[in-house]
């Protein structure tokens, strides 16, 4: 017991970072929020940058470049680097399928918070149930790791409940595979309404790596009706949590 | 046995003609010859081709560091089963039963795997008619009979943010008589999409097979592309891929000996380690990017090099890791209630862990002396030995005190390669893949061997691309681990394993 206590006290200590009071601390390698630039050795219908990325994130018209961050899986080898960048910005969190489209010179749209009624519901106290449909772990594990000490998601009152009875939401992981489709759905139905839905990841949001496959499904939202959609394979902790944070109005 | 195994190096390519076809008879009797001497089954598999179903069985030498490859051909839908004498063939058995429609006679445990149809239509090894959807997780359930007997059954989706699984207790009373864990829940259809490749999505698909074995999985593949197209990455990339590998292994069991300890209800050990893991995984985003490895590697080398600055980066963290680890991990040895609670619980015998073929942490726990990284050395470790860490007992303390010394292990790994890593460039250009090859790559991920098996068309795409996973092996291990413990102690069992659904359902 002393030395549990000498312990914390001398080389653990107080963890707890000062996110979202302070700045998150992201590696210089982190792949964010995507920048587009027309490649100006492009053929100018674009096609060939289209085809690049083998997931079709990547689109291109009169218009400029689009990119669709619910496809992209961020890879850090891109094929169409010469006209995709990717920022240091964390923040990718939307909360509608469409506002996942990035566009040349367009504005950066973030996660808007619950409407005032649903805000005065969950907005000091959010419960999810997680459903893991087809994950591989990752999206699974970046979510999970917001419950320890470093990021305490309990903090915002929001927490990962044990049965969908105690929980406010669904959270969901991974691309629904044909095998857990009844089970997720089971569980949102055991969820009492009003309840909101959380697509984490680019598997939930549009079936990831696994697109085309005939196992999974082709999207959560083609299911369940998404409140908010986490982009990323898997996304950071840090961009999970400023979608939640602006869910409850807590970032402006 | 020469004219019947051809013997084969991890990471190498050979014609398929050179790979030897035997009658059936032979071909098993070799597989139970073999695993009397000590070898053990890799993967063991099945290709369905119009009429008849190619079988290719891979055995693991125990000593010199050689594998064994042997084909022979199924016609018909019928096969003998030898799970009775050689347990450890079971799940192949019955994986091959699903993906080829082919009934194993003499099959003490026939059930489904995956709960998915087989690759050729109309034909099902259990008879299953085209016309209704299979549904996952039906089947009959072993049951224990009896006056105050009760089963339990957890699952799909349980009350952590875990993978789903479906596990079913024969209890009496707080005893558990009988674990059935049945899975599938998690099936992606990943080796179908890998036919024809490969694709441009195919590292992406690889490195989600397990996503917290990125590494373990992506390396696999890159050694199978490298092997089939003669490709030699540079020494810098071997390096890299070896740190890469380390520091996945040093994050997962990290948050394992976090959970265990949360798990026994002490609370220091679990706090500290679950953000201890973060920091691990950090060191991973310095590398690529991303917190799981993400990007790092590609046939021919890594996406990556390291700055001076970078490995100072690296060097200061690690030494900064292994202080909080050591201290966080200490306060359990040196905890007698923690302890009692992880001695002599979840006890898996030396005998059976043998016969189950078990692999990694949970093999060595059984003073089993297997790791990949040494039995068939791979890229660094070719030149750069990794002691194996042994345990005595197979009980949770043993499993937790072997991650704890594979974690002392892999920082000293780390911090050796980071100081010598090699100058020059990290990657080099693909060549194309060779026709009408096999390929065979063995990984030891942080969970144990990962076995990724291809064999390439005419034109050097994939005609057949098989994963095996540890926890393929392993999941047999964790049942009999629970066999006359208490129920309640399933969750710490469980942790002391951790196996992967998404591995294992593929």
């Amino acid at each position: 017991m002393l030395r549990a206590l000498k312990e914390r006290l001398g080389i653990q200590g107080h963890r707890t970072m000062a996110y979202p009071d302070g700045p998150v601390v992201l590696p210089e390698r982190f792949r964010g929020y995507p920048t587009l630039q027309r490649d100006l050795l492009c053929d100018l219908d674009g096609t060939a940058c289209a085809a690049a990325c083998p997931f079709g994130a990547l689109g291109c018209s009169e218009n400029g470049l689009s990119l669709d961050m619910g496809k992209c899986l961020f890879c850090a080898d891109c094929p169409a680097s010469s006209c995709v960048g990717f920022s240091n910005d964390h923040r990718l969190a939307v909360s509608k399928r469409e506002e996942l489209l990035v566009q040349t010179n367009a504005e950066h749209k973030l996660a808007q918070p619950l409407a005032p009624d649903m805000r005065k519901l969950f907005g000091r106290s959010l419960k999810f149930r997680e459903v893991s449909a087809g994950g591989c772990n990752a999206c699974e594990a970046d979510s999970n790791v917001l419950t320890t000490i470093g990021w305490d998601l309990g903090r915002f009152g929001i927490q990962f409940v044990a049965s969908p009875r105690h929980a406010d939401g669904i959270w969901v992981t991974g691309p629904v595979s044909e095998n857990m489709r009844e089970a997720l759905l089971k569980t949102w139905e055991a969820i009492p309404a009003p309840k909101i839905v959380v697509a984490c990841g680019a598997c939930a949001i549009a079936g990831g790596p696994f697109s085309g496959s005939p196992q999974i499904s082709l999207g959560l939202d083609t299911l369940l009706p998404v409140d908010l959609y986490i982009p990323g394979c898997p996304p950071h902790p840090a961009t999970i949590l400023d979608g939640l944070l602006r869910l409850q109005g807590r970032l402006a | 046995m020469n004219d019947t195994l051809r013997l084969i190096y991890n990471g190498r390519a050979i014609a398929c003609g050179d790979i030897p076809c035997s009658d059936q008879d032979r071909f098993l009797q070799t597989i139970l010859e073999m695993t009397g001497r000590g070898w053990r089954v890799s993967s063991y598999c099945g290709f369905p081709a119009g009429e008849v179903t190619t079988l290719f069985c891979l055995l693991a030498s125990p000593a010199d560091g050689v594998l064994g490859i042997m084909q022979t051909v199924c016609t018909g839908t019928e096969f003998p089963s030898i799970a009775v004498q050689c347990p450890q063939v079971q799940l192949f058995e019955r994986e091959i039963a699903e993906q080829c429609g082919i009934r194993f006679i003499g099959h003490p445990w026939f059930k489904p795997v995956r709960f998915v149809r087989s690759a050729v239509s109309g034909q099902d090894a259990w008879g299953r008619p085209d016309d209704q959807p299979i549904q996952v997780g039906v089947m009959d359930y072993y049951r224990v009979e009896g006056e105050e007997i009760h089963e339990v059954a957890v699952g799909p989706v349980h009350a952590g943010v875990i993978e789903p699984g479906h596990f079913r207790f024969q209890c009496h009373g707080e005893q558990v008589f009988h674990l059935e864990i049945s899975l599938g829940y998690q099936h992606r259809g990943i080796e179908q999409l890998l036919i024809g490749g490969p694709h441009p999505q195919t590292l992406r698909q690889v490195e989600a097979i397990a996503g917290d074995t990125s590494i373990g999985h992506g390396l696999a593949y890159c050694m199978v592309l490298e092997s089939l197209s003669q490709t030699r990455p540079p020494a810098a990339a071997h390096a890299l891929r070896g740190i890469a590998l380390e520091l996945e292994r040093l994050a997962n069991h990290t948050g394992d000996l976090g959970a265990i300890a949360g798990d026994v209800g002490y609370l220091p050990t679990s706090s500290f380690c679950g953000r201890i893991r973060g920091d691990f995984l950090n060191m991973s985003a310095i590398i690529c990017g991303s917190r799981f490895g993400r990007g790092l590697l590609k046939p021919g080398g890594t996406v990556f090099g390291l700055d001076q600055a970078q490995r100072e980066e690296l060097q200061n963290r690690l030494a900064t890791g292994r202080a909080e680890l050591t201290s966080a991990i200490e306060l359990l040895w040196n905890t007698p209630s923690v302890m009692s609670r992880l001695e002599g619980t979840g006890v898996v015998s030396v005998e059976s862990a043998v016969e189950m073929g078990l692999v990694g942490p949970a093999a060595r726990a059984c003073s089993l002396k297997r790791d990949v990284r040494s039995d068939y050395p791979f890229g660094i470790y070719r030149m750069a030995q990794v002691p194996i860490a042994t345990a005595h007992h197979g009980d949770v303390c043993s499993r937790s005190s072997v991650r704890w010394e594979e974690c002392q292990k892999s920082l000293d790994f780390c911090v050796e390669q980071l100081r010598q890593l090699p100058a020059g460039s990290h990657a080099v250009e693909l060549k194309p893949l060779q026709g009408d090859h096999l390929s065979v790559a063995l990984t030891e991920g942080w969970r144990g061997e990962i076995c990724h098996l291809a064999i390439t068309d005419a034109d050097g795409r994939f005609k057949q691309y098989k994963v095996c996973d540890p926890s393929f092996h392993n999941w047999q291990g964790l049942a009999m681990a629970l066999r006359n413990e208490q129920i309640s102690d399933f969750p710490l069992c469980n942790k002391s394993f951790n196996l992967s659904y998404c591995g294992f359902d593929l």
